[in-house]
């Protein structure tokens, strides 16, 4: 990341880093299309990308088979990839600026598992719900459920570690590990009382992956994620405020009530939606705006739409990775992103060991 | 114009401030002093905004109470004592976290400018927090005074809030600050300044408001509140203004004398 800064030309004023910024999401923008087109390409079925475009191009029509692994089981697993990487990492970027530090992750601080307890409620109690309304959410249940557990987490979470416009990132940190000892406390009722089916259910979905894509699912998590992702640009202003503190964003004419409310909403969309149809998938959230904020600065108007551009490419990628090392198995996509992410964090903490004093 | 009316601040059950009515006037650099604890810096919280209190502020005119947080930034910036960054911005982004209208490039060049005011051209490829504390505190001020830049706009004053702006820097910085004050006042804005420094007060003050345990003991011109009797009440000790041989006044501690309860 350090030579990109040699690659592009100085900026007119020192100091100044949006050029780098504006030159990156290019580069991201090309990452994400190659990425993309890596995951359509590789899979335990030898069908293969460039023979059917070849095909295509040559006016033949694709064989049934090719057409069924191309467009049924790749393509929404790829566009399922690149969301949920989007969506993890700009709830990585927003969930630091709005509680000042880069520690703050969905995954680390708890908001993943409530979007996971939402989810989880959903399945087991969802056929208890009257049946116009069950039917009429449909495959939106369970992402709208995780949306709503993981928008009462990161309310609380926010009520118990800021005090007077200022986050304590220990309190943060350690309202993070009791509220995850609550949620996995419930989730383990839920899950006590599941039938069987519901247990198989879960399972799945449990197993933290994209391997289960469908176009059903996609198309559920897409709108909240999309929702989410949209407020993003809005808020990147006054997140670049908040660095000030409250009260200086305040008076620098940031509404910084409703920038928060928007920010936990924005948050809890996306996350939740991402939690719903892919389980767990930690790190990616801190992993992606740390790199980012090294390369080109922690100005948001750049970082947000950055960090979906990265995260997307990212999480295609440990997915493409998951899916080869042991073939024709496959690993665990958390596993790959937890082996990257748990030494960087580590690696953040031993780079600033002041920051649990902030 | 400022006029605050009848301001009453509690922290809990305490007052802090106990209905204070302050006045400032464009054009004019008015002090709030006063000992530590008085409440210098609760007033200037209250009429910024930034504190709820009992009472009503008006700022040019209207109720602060009635805008909305961007409409007061284009009407005044805040300098606070201190200010905490928690990611690594470069001093010249922090200077553009000042540029309201969402920051553009046709305004970026008053970033350079605001550095220059304060001394601090060639700083702004460094990184906020490795400065040290007068050098992060003249960026803050670089910060705010880009985020209202003219003194009048649309004929209307605009106004600088300052909370202690010298009380981090060496006497050098501490006259160039003050200066910046002076010039923004003598150009139509306002400024509001709380003070530590007495002599700095009484040199560049056009009104000072001596405020001590929540209460204002008086407001007018320097040479009427800088004053033997209402200093040594405020501050509880004796003091003794003097006349400087070539301009103004200044004053020292009387030998450190505490004054009877």
């Amino acid at each position: 990341m350090a030579v990109l800064s040699e690659i592009i030309p100085a900026a007119p004023l020192p100091g100044d880093r949006s050029h780098t910024a504006r030159t990156l999401t290019g580069i991201l923008l090309a990452g994400l299309a190659a990425s993309c087109l890596l995951s359509l390409a590789v899979g335990a079925s030898g069908a293969s990308l460039w023979t059917a475009l070849a095909q295509a191009a040559n006016g033949h029509e694709l064989s049934l088979r090719d057409s069924v692994v191309l467009f049924d089981i790749r393509l929404p697993r790829t566009v399922m990839g690149a969301l949920v990487g989007a969506a993890l990492a700009v709830s990585g970027a927003v969930l630091q600026g709005l509680f000042r530090n880069p520690l703050a992750d969905p995954g680390i601080v708890g908001v993943s598992a409530g979007a996971g307890l939402g989810a989880i409620a959903a399945i087991v109690l969802g056929g208890l719900l009257p049946a116009a309304i069950g039917v009429s959410l449909g495959y939106y249940l369970v992402p709208i459920a995780a949306f709503g557990g993981s928008w009462v987490t990161t309310l609380i979470l926010y009520r118990v570690a800021t005090r007077k416009g200022r986050t304590s990132v220990a309190t943060m940190l350690l309202a993070g590990i009791a509220l995850a000892a609550l949620i996995g406390a419930l989730s383990g009722a839920l899950i006590y009382v599941a039938d069987d089916a519901q247990l198989r259910t879960l399972t799945f979905w449990a197993m933290g992956s994209l391997a289960g894509a469908t176009w059903s699912k996609v198309l559920a998590a897409a709108p909240l994620i999309l929702i989410g992702m949209a407020a993003a640009p809005f808020l990147a202003r006054g997140l670049n405020g908040l660095a000030l503190g409250e009260a200086a964003a305040g008076h620098m004419g940031v509404p910084v009530q409703r920038l928060k409310n928007t920010a936990i909403l924005a948050v809890a969309a996306a996350t939740g939606a991402a939690v719903a149809v892919s389980g767990g998938i930690g790190f990616v959230g801190i992993v992606v705006p740390h790199l980012l904020r090294l390369a080109s600065g922690p100005d948001h108007r750049f970082l947000l739409i950055n960090s979906a551009l990265l995260g997307g490419a990212l999480l295609l990628v440990a997915d493409v990775i998951s899916r080869t090392v042991i073939a024709p198995a496959e690993l665990p996509i958390g596993i790959v992103t937890a082996t990257i992410g748990g030494p960087f964090f580590l690696w953040i903490l031993l780079r600033r060991r002041g920051i649990l004093e902030m | 114009m400022l006029n605050a009316r009848n301001i009453t601040v509690s922290y809990g059950r305490r007052d802090v401030l106990h209905d204070v009515t302050l006045t400032a006037a464009p054009g004019q650099i008015t002090a709030i002093v006063g000992p530590n604890g008085s409440g210098k810096s609760t007033l200037l919280r209250a009429v910024t905004g930034e504190t709820a209190y009992r009472g009503e502020v008006l700022l040019n005119g209207r109720n602060i109470t009635t805008l909305k947080p961007w409409q007061l930034a284009a009407v005044r910036g805040v300098l606070p004592q201190a200010t905490p960054l928690s990611f690594p911005f470069t001093v010249v982004e922090v200077v553009r976290l000042g540029l309201t209208s969402g920051v553009t490039a046709a305004q970026d060049h008053l970033i350079p400018q605001a550095l220059a005011r304060v001394g601090l051209t060639g700083f702004g490829g460094r990184f906020y927090q490795e400065l040290s504390g007068g050098e992060q505190q003249r960026v803050q001020l670089a910060r705010v005074l880009a985020q209202v830049w003219q003194p009048v706009e649309n004929s209307q004053p605009r106004w600088l809030f300052l909370d202690e702006p010298v009380s981090a820097l060496d006497i050098g910085h501490q006259l160039q600050v003050m200066q910046i004050a002076r010039d923004y006042a003598d150009t139509g804005g306002g400024v509001v300044a709380v003070m530590h420094d007495l002599n700095l007060t009484a040199m560049f003050a056009d009104c000072v408001a001596l405020i001590s345990e929540g209460h204002i003991l008086g407001q007018d011109a320097p040479e009427r509140v800088v004053t033997d009797d209402l200093l040594s009440r405020a501050y509880r000790c004796s003091v003794r203004v003097n006349t400087a041989p070539l301009r103004g006044t200044y004053l020292l501690p009387h030998a450190a004398t505490m004054a009877a309860q």
